[in-house]
């Protein structure tokens, strides 16, 4: 028996016909970054470098925790609490040593994002609310990078490539399928929704399947065109994308401009002001602010410091009251409550009213001692 | 003259349904009118439409049947 060499480690994909030694070539030539390494990022970040792909960048700020494990399948129980990007670049060094690895141990920003993905030719969208999608599409456009989007929702997932250069198409991007961001809350994510593990699997393993077929020129990757999986009934549904000249207006012209973009603004943009714990407390003192808790009657902790009512979103949900105050806030426990209910109560007073939602919940603004409080009931 | 509607996601929570069918449907904004009246809380939600599998932006007229879906943005991952 032979000694195996690096080429044994591709053997099985360099002897598919339309791989080849020129593929593998083309994969040791690439250069990719994954944004998010959680239930997408994982299972792509797996295949990427088995397949291997030359330089490999990984960007997570966050830390793995047991909830994770169910479908984050780099990490194991002896990783809850280490940074997941560190871990997952020490696992991808495990199985192929022969790869550059680039660890963002980050949180990715408008201010370090155009930075980061620059040194690499393809970036995988692998994160979890809109703003990192607006923002990390934008980043795509204006460094011209090729974006490999992917994200889930309960038990279906979406799948498309945006931005491609290509002579003959124009490409499409993230904006010319949904200019408008949704509003906070209106989409709920893994947390909220909750999701199974094999979907962000078969989803994120079809994200590196797209990238290796872009990196090696074979078949046809989904450039302008999206494809959504449902998990329950296993029906695939593709569309084709069409580019729109009103939403490249929406996507900063140059570095600086990106880098003043409010994309978390932007994601909440027509939801009511979020209000800072510090400026919560100083509206407290106002009298002629009426302060609403949105939460369910006789939930926990309770609110003594400053005259309010009590109408939980349920309630405004079916029937909103009449506010005769011009300024209205409204808290609940982490904010998402009271974000909702700022949203019905804009829809309904439009601008005859300011309106303003405590962003965190009073969880924020009086941490010791109401949690001193849930402490002494359990 | 029919619509035959996919929905998507939330929208299928919203709705209740994944498949619909409607009758006299002359043009997407009409569909999408109807689609509001008898479920208020589209109104606010984002989604995209394709009209026979290509998304489409702005008010198409509709001709014989059509397969018209509604997708809106996931952001898990």
């Amino acid at each position: 028996m032979s000694n195996p060499t690096k080429n044994d480690r591709y053997q099985r994909q360099i002897s598919l016909k339309e791989l080849g030694e020129i593929g593998q070539q083309k994969l040791k030539n690439a250069k990719v970054i994954v944004i998010g390494a959680g239930g997408l990022g994982c299972p792509a970040l797996l295949y990427l470098a088995g397949a291997g792909v030359g330089r490999i960048g990984i960007v997570d700020f966050d830390i793995v925790s047991l909830s994770n494990l169910h479908r984050q399948v780099l990490f194991s129980v002896n990783d809850i609490g280490l940074s997941k990007a560190l871990r997952a670049g020490d696992v991808l060094e495990q199985i192929n040593p022969d790869i550059e690895i680039i660890v963002f141990n980050e949180k990715l920003s408008n201010a370090n994002a155009l930075e980061i993905i620059k040194g690499f030719d393809i970036v995988l969208d692998g994160t979890d609310n809109f703003a990192s999608r607006y923002m990390i599409n934008d980043a795509c456009v204006i460094l011209k990078k090729t974006l490999v989007y992917g994200a889930i929702s309960r038990f279906e997932g979406q799948l498309a490539v945006f931005n491609h250069p290509s002579e003959t198409l124009t490409s499409v991007n993230y904006r010319d399928l949904f200019p408008v961001a949704p509003a906070d809350g209106e989409v709920l994510n893994c947390e909220e929704a909750g999701v199974i593990g094999v979907l962000p699997g078969i989803i994120g393993t079809m994200m590196a399947n797209e990238t290796i077929k872009l990196i090696t020129e074979i078949g046809n990757a989904l450039i302008n065109r999206l494809l959504t999986y449902n998990s329950l009934n296993n029906h695939f549904f593709e569309l084709e994308l069409v580019a729109i000249p009103e939403t490249s207006k929406m996507i900063p012209e140059s570095a600086n401009a990106f880098k003043t973009f409010n994309y978390d603004w932007f994601c909440s943009a027509n939801s009511a002001f979020e209000l800072k714990p510090e400026e919560f407390r100083q509206m407290m003192q106002d009298k002629n602010i009426q302060f609403i808790d949105v939460r369910e009657a006789g939930e926990a902790p309770q609110v003594n410091d400053f005259e309010h009512i009590n109408i939980p979103l349920s309630h405004l949900q079916e029937q909103i009251p009449e506010i005769s105050a011009e300024t209205i806030v409204l808290f609940c426990q982490s904010g998402k409550r009271s974000a909702g209910a700022a949203e019905i109560l804009s829809k309904h007073y439009g601008t005859s009213r300011k309106i303003y939602s405590l962003k965190d919940g009073i969880a924020s603004w009086q941490k010791p001692k109401y949690y001193h409080n849930v402490r002494k009931k359990s | 003259m029919q619509v035959h509607l996919t929905l998507f996601g939330q929208l299928a929570d919203i709705t209740g349904k994944t498949e619909m069918i409607l009758h006299d449907i002359p043009d997407t904004e009409t569909l999408i009118k109807t689609l509001h009246e008898m479920y208020p809380l589209l109104v606010n939600a984002k989604y995209a439409i394709a009209l026979n599998k290509k998304v489409i932006k702005e008010n198409t007229i509709l001709i014989g049947d059509n397969n018209i879906a509604l997708l809106p943005p996931f952001s898990g991952g």
